[in-house]
């Protein structure tokens, strides 16, 4: 049985007096234990929104979640909300993309990380600290003893982020939501951070969703990829396959936008045309279609179909990037 | 950010440890010399990673006071506090005389056109009434300071509280509670202070208290419902939801001492303009009735406006009192608030 399994889950931002948007589009996922997925597409895809709604942490005005995130068993979106506080920290621990603004700025770091611990593990302060020692240490925090008297801004952003796994990590949760955790840092730290995260998720077994638009990110960690276009799931593969054959003209031209060692030298970088703003309504058609090089008169009419594909994915698309012309 | 107060204490072992190691090498047997400087070596580095240990972090508010001493209009302001404070607290050491005590030598000279000027033991000379007008000075202080402060601290309690519930729920209850406060705000401070004392039944010197902390309530209520509502929405909110924390702890411990620096600076600036107020209500005879009781605006108000033409320095001693101690809050404010706002942050 799935760790995690998200069904048909939609968000729809409705305002008074404006058309309502849908950010999240029946997007369906699981999550296996011990298992790394992720959720990869550019800005305003719907990556952080199927997160936070996923946690429970999308404001109670002006939006509409529905479908179901099934967790060990418990549809989390109709949890109490008080139970659903009981389980986030313990059960789902998530790590954002700013380090720096997502730690409380007047408050020891140490004491951050025990605060989690004394919540949802009942220590009192005293063990807590011992412990949030220990798990500074774990992530690679040198000096921890010292570190956890400082403040946020006295440390280095890879340290920060550092301090934000090790509190996502106290109470040992099954499941570890990271939204764009490599973000905010410079390349060299970004690959520390991977790194940490792998080698935390081997041994703990936690499993892990990843929120990136970073394909370098997705090929090093991921066991399968979600790609999202518009809120919806375009394309779902397992790790090798999607970056050897990408079918949709999406994921393939995501993957050739990349910047390769090989390439000759001079030639220029493959882009995508237009912009995420240049999508159509998924009832009209396909969102990507005005900008994909495949595009065919099916694409204008209604949504295509979530297909499986013979290599055990799912695809989206009437005109698939055939697997001849994958990625040299 | 390099720490100039580490930078000497760093250079000058340096400099003793190279000039002994040279000693030694001269006069000592080579060996040992060399064992020596091993030594020393060891020893320094041991000092020097003491150092870099030692400097450890910097609190917010131990870096904001950093920044603090370095402003020269805050340094004044401060200076000024500081001498206030101080005289306040020993008015009774440093005042030469009993405030309410009735001198024959300043009375006898009393008539309608004439107080009695400065003397060698009465330096400000006498008040209307025959008394030691230095060391009325010198008590009105006391009173000055126990108003303005206790005036700022219900206020800012209260402010607080209602700012707090305000912008931690959020909803019909910040909206009820912001609509009361701009009924409050709606109308000019001194005119509602005024209207808060007349309605007491006598007015005390605790009236007036009361009438200058609810004046400043919306200010604070204001100031902190905003930054509250601005904290709710950061990110390190929402990551402490993502753990779970309870809601208590969010808005306590996460919100409110993020939403505090505003407030605490609005606070030092309002101590002066609570001065100003408790004065101006004294001065228009709304204050303490008891006349035995020494206090600058009453000073000024009473004392100094009937007798202007015989003695103005009645008038312009309070007067100027006053305007030092305001300006003096007024710049330790501000200072404040340039070192504690992130945005002037060099």
């Amino acid at each position: 049985m799935s760790l995690l399994d998200v069904r048909d889950l939609s968000v729809v931002f409705q305002r008074r007096g404006e058309r309502p948007f849908t950010a999240v589009d029946k997007v369906s996922f699981s999550v296996e234990p011990g298992q790394t997925v992720g959720l990869v597409g550019e800005s305003g895809c719907g990556k952080s929104v199927t997160s936070l709604a996923i946690m429970g942490l999308l404001p109670r005005r002006g939006n509409k979640v529905t479908g179901e995130v099934n967790f060990d068993g418990a549809d989390l979106l109709k949890l109490r909300p008080d139970d659903m506080r009981d389980r986030r920290g313990r059960d789902i621990g998530m790590i954002f993309q700013d380090p720096l603004s997502s730690l409380n700025p007047v408050v020891p770091i140490g004491v951050q990380v025990a605060e989690v611990l004394e919540r949802h593990r009942g220590m009192d302060r005293k063990v807590a600290m011992k412990e949030a020692r220990e798990l500074l240490d774990a992530v690679g925090i040198p000096d921890p003893m010292r570190r956890l008297k400082e403040y946020p801004h006295q440390i280095s952003g890879g340290m920060r982020q550092r301090a934000l796994i090790a509190i996502a990590l106290a109470c040992k949760p099954r499941l570890l939501i990271a939204d764009e955790p490599t973000t905010a840092l410079d390349v060299t730290i970004q690959a520390q951070i991977l790194t940490l995260l792998k080698q935390l998720v081997d041994e703990t077994g936690t499993a892990l969703i990843m929120i990136t638009h970073d394909l370098g990110v997705v090929a090093g960690l991921c066991d399968t990829v979600n790609v999202l276009y518009g809120g919806k799931v375009v394309e779902r593969a397992e790790r090798h396959e999607l970056f050897a054959r990408p079918r949709h003209p999406y994921t393939h031209g995501l993957l050739n936008s990349v910047p390769r060692l090989d390439s000759p030298r001079g030639e220029r970088l493959h882009a995508i045309r237009g912009s995420v703003a240049d999508n159509i309504p998924w009832v009209e058609g396909c969102a990507f279609a005005p900008r994909c090089d495949n595009v065919v008169d099916a694409c204008l009419e209604g949504t295509p179909p979530l297909e499986p594909t013979a290599t055990g994915g799912d695809l989206r698309c009437n005109n698939p990037v055939s697997e001849e012309v994958a990625v040299p | 950010m390099s720490d100039p107060i580490t930078r000497p204490t760093v250079g000058t072992p340096r400099e003793s440890v190279d000039s002994s190691a040279v000693e030694e090498k001269r006069e000592g047997t080579l060996p040992r010399g060399i064992d020596r400087l091993g030594e020393r070596k060891r020893a320094r580095l041991e000092q020097l990673a003491q150092a870099t240990a030692d400097k450890g972090g910097v609190s917010l508010l131990r870096d904001a006071f950093r920044r603090l001493r370095r402003n020269p209009t805050a340094i004044v302001g401060a200076s000024i506090v500081a001498l206030f404070v101080l005289v306040a607290i020993f008015a009774p050491l440093l005042a030469p005389h009993d405030p309410a005590q009735r001198f024959d030598e300043l009375t006898k000279n009393l008539t309608v056109d004439s107080i009695p000027g400065a003397s060698s033991e009465f330096p400000f000379g006498s008040d209307p009434l025959g008394r030691d007008f230095l060391s009325r000075m010198i008590h009105g202080s006391r009173q000055t300071l126990f108003v303005g402060v206790l005036a700022t601290l219900i206020g800012l309690a209260l402010g607080v509280l209602i700012g707090a519930i305000a912008g931690a729920f959020g909803g019909w209850v910040d909206n009820i509670l912001m609509r009361v406060t701009d009924v409050m705000l709606a109308l000019p401070a001194l005119l509602l202070a005024i209207s808060l004392v007349a309605m007491a039944s006598r007015s005390s010197q605790w009236t007036v208290i009361l009438a200058v902390a609810i004046v400043n309530v919306p200010i604070f209520a204001r100031l902190l419902r905003g930054s509250m509502l601005a904290q709710r929405e950061s990110d390190h909110v929402l990551a402490a939801r993502a753990l779970g924390v309870k809601q208590g702890s969010i808005v306590l411990r996460h919100m409110l001492p993020n939403a505090m620096t505003a407030v605490i600076v609005q606070a030092t600036l309002t101590l002066s303009t609570a001065i100003l107020e408790a004065a101006s209500l004294s001065f228009l005879g709304l204050g303490d009735p008891d006349i035995n009781r020494a206090e600058w605006g009453l000073m000024l108000g009473v004392d100094g406006q009937r007798y202007f033409e015989v003695r103005p320095e009645l008038a312009y001693y309070p007067a100027i009192a006053i305007i030092v101690v305001a300006l003096g809050f007024t710049l330790l404010g501000e200072g404040m608030r340039e070192a504690i706002d992130p945005k002037s942050r060099r």
